[in-house]
């Protein structure tokens, strides 16, 4: 059983209460919103290591060397 | 806090976890609230965000979020808001993220309403997060409700809290 706490400001109290089937799907539809978000920033990430990799190889210098270059 | 600050709801989360926490009611007699929060949830990673939505509504919401673990910085932008960062399950045991949310003129209703914080996932270890998020709500209505939701379906765990102040201008 997923719960929500609701605390109610004008009369301090709290109290839990049982998430109906539509929040539990809107909350399973944002966390493959995220995972989805998170492969694609991966994907772009990883694109950019292996270019800047190839990048070194072919000016023959090591990153260090690169941002000494940079700075 | 300045004497301007006045709690106005808190609460601790109980032994069963939760998966969200929602202050309703708010009064309108405030100028400008503060959410402070300190979440650990069950997400098995070193942190989990937490959603934030106004008044039961997910749409017309806007985030821009700067990020940093010490060794790298990114940004984000996304068609919701952040509440801050919470400490996962795999994040230094009895550790929470904590966060400060602040809310100008949340009361008003001629605005859209802008919120902004920043919190840090607390770890200790190479894996703890940074970060601050500027976000808007493209609505004018008056807040009344506020809603934190860790992203990834995580239960906010045993012990995390959250406090609402109202802050008045005078």
């Amino acid at each position: 059983m997923t719960t929500k706490l609701i605390v109610d400001c004008s009369t301090g109290e709290t109290t839990e209460v049982e998430l109906t089937a539509e929040e539990v799907k809107e909350r399973e539809a944002m966390a493959k919103e995220y995972a989805a978000a998170k492969a694609a920033e991966e994907v772009v990430n990883a694109a950019k290591a292996k270019a800047k990799a190839e990048l070194l190889d072919r000016l023959g210098i090591t990153a260090e060397e690169a941002k000494l270059l940079l700075s | 806090m300045a004497t301007t600050y006045t709690l106005i709801s808190s609460v601790t989360v109980g032994l069963l976890g939760a998966s969200s926490i929602d202050f309703t009611s708010i009064p309108s007699t405030y100028t400008d609230l503060l959410l402070v929060s300190s979440v650990r949830t069950t997400r098995a990673a070193y942190h989990e965000s937490l959603t934030m939505s106004f008044n039961g509504l997910t749409t017309n919401r806007t985030n821009r979020r700067l990020y940093g673990d010490g060794g790298s910085a990114a940004s984000t932008n996304d068609t919701l808001m952040y509440g801050g960062q919470a400490a996962g399950a795999t994040a230094t045991a009895s550790t929470f993220g904590n966060a400060a949310t602040y809310i100008p003129n949340y009361a008003g209703s001629t605005y859209n309403k802008s919120s902004s914080n920043d919190s840090v996932s607390e770890n200790n270890a190479t894996n703890a997060l940074s970060a601050l998020n500027a976000n808007l709500w493209s609505s004018t209505a008056a807040i009344t409700q506020i809603t934190l939701t860790p992203e990834n379906s995580g239960t906010i765990t045993q012990y995390s809290t959250a406090y609402l102040y109202g802050i008045s201008n005078a």
